[in-house]
């Protein structure tokens, strides 16, 4: 007999099969959807003055004079903390839904297409299936570190979100030292793994532990380095303002600028595929090797938050690299101006900046994706490369590499006028076109090697 | 860190080895079991290490785990009866355990299959090594790290599990050779399909070293890894795609022929150091490869010749061989697959005796692991294309 205490969810949508439908569009849409409106409305409205001016008007409460108001204004940041960590939860598990499926299209297979339609609800049924797992603690390892563990890499993976631009406005800080404090906060990661490696008392973790310290701290280096290469472009560290110095345009995005950048903008991604353990660079869980490296001995709910880092880090990656080289959240043919002209003068901006802003995002979104599926790509592909050949890439290669791009970059914004600029990103961009393009006319080539490929949507 | 790489014996691996300890006073060393459960040993095996760190100075591999007593039950059932049994010696390339058993108890009797069954045999082995090679170059690009070759090679092998279930009906275990003949003959239009079949193969196989063979990352990973010179190859009778692999052209097929395979012309693909040295795991990668194609050559021309007749020889309902002993040796996916089996006048045999492939390459795995990375061991133990099963039987 089964017993399915009214949650089995394979019974329920065999019951009412558009139940699944109606769950799937929740999860794919509404959620995320609501997120990106909570966002949208909390991260730039949420200023000390905002918030007093709307007390002040809509409650006749002076707030600003009251001796609670940093209460107030700290359950307001809450807000914005929630949307955010919600954000990478769900970021994080569509991105394993993504992966998953693209990897099985790639190995001619089909991937997760049981849990509702296209298998989409996948993610919730592995999330809720760790959640009620029993978390279990090897006896012999440090009980305090191993439990503590996971929040390191956790609190590595959240704090960037308080600079990341998601559009025009919608930014929770606009932090003036952005993109240094990223480079600061992504090394919580580190301890994260680290400790969880050191406190299991397992070779095999420890090993990964070590492999992952060597990894992540070596390729901040080129990462930070090649990071600089968009600063001194923009003349400032701050997100906002490094996207703001650039245009909607791929010739005024800075990764075409100049051809330092277009370098230093590989470097910078191949440093953060080793700094999020993707492949060819996830030595530290290479699963032929360690078996599973640092989190070999973890399970239920702090196995979750490892793996939730894991992939939400990908947006991370994939958002900086967005933001500092492909032009962020600019949208083609809208000027600065015309974001400050839709402001209006009331207490609650108007809906034609608010669409701006969802647009700014949408684009931001789209480009950050893309990037994310390039990674996935990246990973279903290429082998993984030995532990020696990982650091002499980083120090014989990557390291000077983006040094170079550094001083060229310095000469170039020294000696090159503005309009040399525009051209450089002309021709670039007309590069990469091309190369875009050829890429696409081979790809099309290949499948009609194969005589044809078709997307077969009946395996719901 | 030590720089001394001559094995020491302070250390007992037979005693108290399943515990993390210590060695020897070097307090950077530990001793780490890869295996027996561990997603690289290909099986159940274990693969005692003594490690600084990334760097090995010792691994001994400790088999055992997956014995079965394949041989003694050999001595226990009647010759006919043991053919199912050799499926389980190589289940991932059952075919040439069938046929080296059906070619010793043949040798033993003094009979000969009929041509037609000789060709039946040839067609089906060279597809099973197709399989088995697949799945060996498949899973030495998941052990280096990609995921996705395995997953082509899987499917590529699926299709010759389909053939040959239309053969034999079992896409594992095949249990299709008799002794002086074979099972079944081919199915109406079956040849036709496997031709169809090695159209789409030949062509695949560019697509599979673009994906990965010279993929970048890949050949860096194995270039110069786990050189096996050509005298070591020797010294530690390795067979098959190893020994060819250090660049010794030696195939039982071409020189200790059996069946139809002298009317056969094929190449012998050896290591020639393309990337790298001659023997390392790139070139035991490559050979692996080739012979995917020589094989697909092979069952063109059995197909295109293959003749009229019986598919099995007369043989007495009871076997009873004289009084003497026989070798059957057949090369195997993993090279050379003996049967040794000594009669005396009964039903059963006297003596059953099987030496695989694998087996033999489990002796210079700790040769080779003085002073090499963890990463290179993965690499050097699929390199050699290890089966649980048959090391152990």
């Amino acid at each position: 007999m089964r017993i399915t205490l009214g949650l089995d969810s394979t019974s329920l949508t065999r019951r009412y099969p558009r139940l699944a439908v109606l769950a799937t569009l929740f999860m794919a849409f509404v959620a995320p959807l609501g997120l990106y409106i909570g966002a949208l409305v909390f991260f730039p409205l949420n200023t000390p003055e905002r918030l007093d001016a709307m007390a002040k008007q809509w409650l006749g409460f002076d707030l600003a004079a009251s001796h609670y108001r940093h209460l107030v204004y700290a359950v307001f940041l809450l807000l914005v903390a929630f949307v955010a960590v919600n954000f990478t939860a769900v970021f994080g598990g569509v991105s394993t839904w993504v992966e998953r499926r693209v990897a099985g299209r790639m190995q001619s297979r089909i991937g997760p297409n049981r849990t509702s339609a296209a298998g989409f609800l996948a993610w919730v049924a592995d999330a809720v299936k760790m959640v009620l797992k029993e978390d279990t603690v090897p006896a012999s390892a440090d009980q305090l570190l191993f439990r503590g563990a996971p929040y390191f890499s956790m609190v590595g993976l959240l704090l960037p979100f308080v600079v990341m631009p998601f559009g025009e406005s919608v930014v929770a800080t606009n932090m003036n030292v952005g993109v240094f404090y990223i480079m600061a906060v992504t090394a919580f990661v580190v301890v994260g793994i680290l400790i969880s490696g050191w406190s299991s008392n397992s070779n095999w973790a420890l090993f990964g532990a070590v492999r992952g310290a060597a990894q992540v701290i070596s390729y901040e280096i080129p990462a930070g380095i090649a990071l600089m290469v968009p600063v001194l472009m923009a003349g400032s560290l701050s997100m906002q303002d490094i996207v703001r110095a650039q245009g909607g345009m791929p010739w005024d995005w800075f990764v075409f600028r100049n051809p330092a950048a277009f370098v230093a903008f590989f470097i910078s991604v191949t440093s953060s595929l080793a700094e999020g353990n993707r492949t060819p660079f996830d030595l530290p869980e290479a699963e032929s090797e360690l078996v599973a490296g640092y989190h070999a001995e973890y399970s239920g709910f702090r196995l979750a938050i490892f793996l939730m880092v894991e992939w939400a880090n990908m947006w991370i990656m994939a958002g900086l690299a967005v933001t500092l080289f492909l032009g962020g959240w600019q949208v083609p043919f809208v000027a600065s101006e015309t974001y400050k002209a839709a402001l209006g003068a009331g207490l609650v901006p108007t809906p034609s900046w608010f669409g701006l802003q969802a647009l700014s995002m949408l684009v931001f979104s789209l480009k950050t994706w893309g990037l994310v599926i390039v990674f996935i790509w990246l990973r279903w592909t290429l082998p993984r490369v030995r532990v020696d050949q990982m650091m002499s890439l980083c120090w014989k290669y990557l390291v000077p590499g983006a040094f170079l791009c550094f001083v060229v970059t310095l000469l170039w914004q020294l000696l090159v006028p503005p309009l040399g600029n525009t051209v450089t990103g002309v021709v670039l961009s007309l590069v990469a076109f091309v190369l875009l393009a050829k890429f696409l006319l081979a790809t099309y080539r290949n499948i009609g090697r194969v005589k044809g490929d078709r997307v077969d949507l009946t395996n719901w | 860190m030590s720089t001394d790489t001559t094995p020491d014996t302070t250390i007992d691996m037979n005693l108290d080895r399943h515990i993390l300890r210590r060695t020897d006073g070097n307090d950077e060393e530990i001793v780490v079991n890869f295996g027996p459960q561990h997603p690289s040993t290909h099986g159940v095996i274990n693969f005692v290490t003594q490690t600084n760190g990334e760097v090995i100075r010792r691994s001994v591999p400790e088999i055992g785990y997956l014995h079965r007593g394949l041989e003694k039950i050999g001595e226990l059932v009647a010759y006919p009866g043991y053919m199912p049994f050799t499926d389980r010696i190589d289940y991932l390339a059952a075919m040439f355990a069938n046929e080296g058993y059906a070619v010793a108890v043949e040798r033993l009797l003094g009979i000969e299959a009929p041509l037609r069954a000789q060709y039946i045999r040839a067609i089906s082995c060279e597809l099973c090594r197709i399989a088995s090679h697949f799945i060996s170059i498949g899973t030495m690009a998941q052990d280096i790290g990609a995921a996705t070759p395995l997953t082509h090679a899987l499917r590529e092998r699926e299709s010759i599990n389909d053939l040959l279930e239309e053969l034999c009906g079992a896409r594992l275990t095949y249990n299709f050779l008799r002794i002086g003949g074979v099972a079944f003959d081919v199915p109406v239009g079956w040849t036709d399909k496997v031709l169809r079949f090695l159209d789409h193969l030949e062509s695949y196989i560019q697509e599979w070293d673009r994906l990965i063979t010279f993929n970048k990352i890949f050949v860096k990973r194995l270039a110069g890894v786990g050189v096996i010179t050509r005298d070591q190859a020797i010294d530690y009778g390795l067979v098959g795609p190893n020994l060819r692999g250090s660049g010794v052209k030696f195939d039982i097929r071409r020189d200790m022929p059996y069946g139809a395979y002298p009317n056969f012309e094929f190449n012998i693909p050896v290591g020639t150091g393309k990337v790298g040295t001659v023997g390392d795991c790139w070139d035991r990668f490559f050979v692996r490869v080739q012979e995917v194609v020589e094989s697909s050559k092979i069952i063109r021309q059995a197909i295109a010749k293959l003749p009229e007749g019986d598919i099995q020889a007369k043989v007495a309902r009871k076997l009873k061989p004289e009084v003497g002993e026989a070798v059957g040796q057949v090369e195997s996916a993993r090279g050379e697959m003996l049967y040794y089996i000594v009669s005396d006048g009964s039903e059963k045999a006297y003596r059953l005796r099987v030496r695989t492939g694998s087996f033999m390459a489990m002796g210079i795995i700790e040769e080779l692991s003085h002073g090499i990375m963890v990463a290179d061991l993965i690499a050097i133990i699929a390199s050699l294309d290890v089966v649980a099963p048959e090391v152990d039987r």
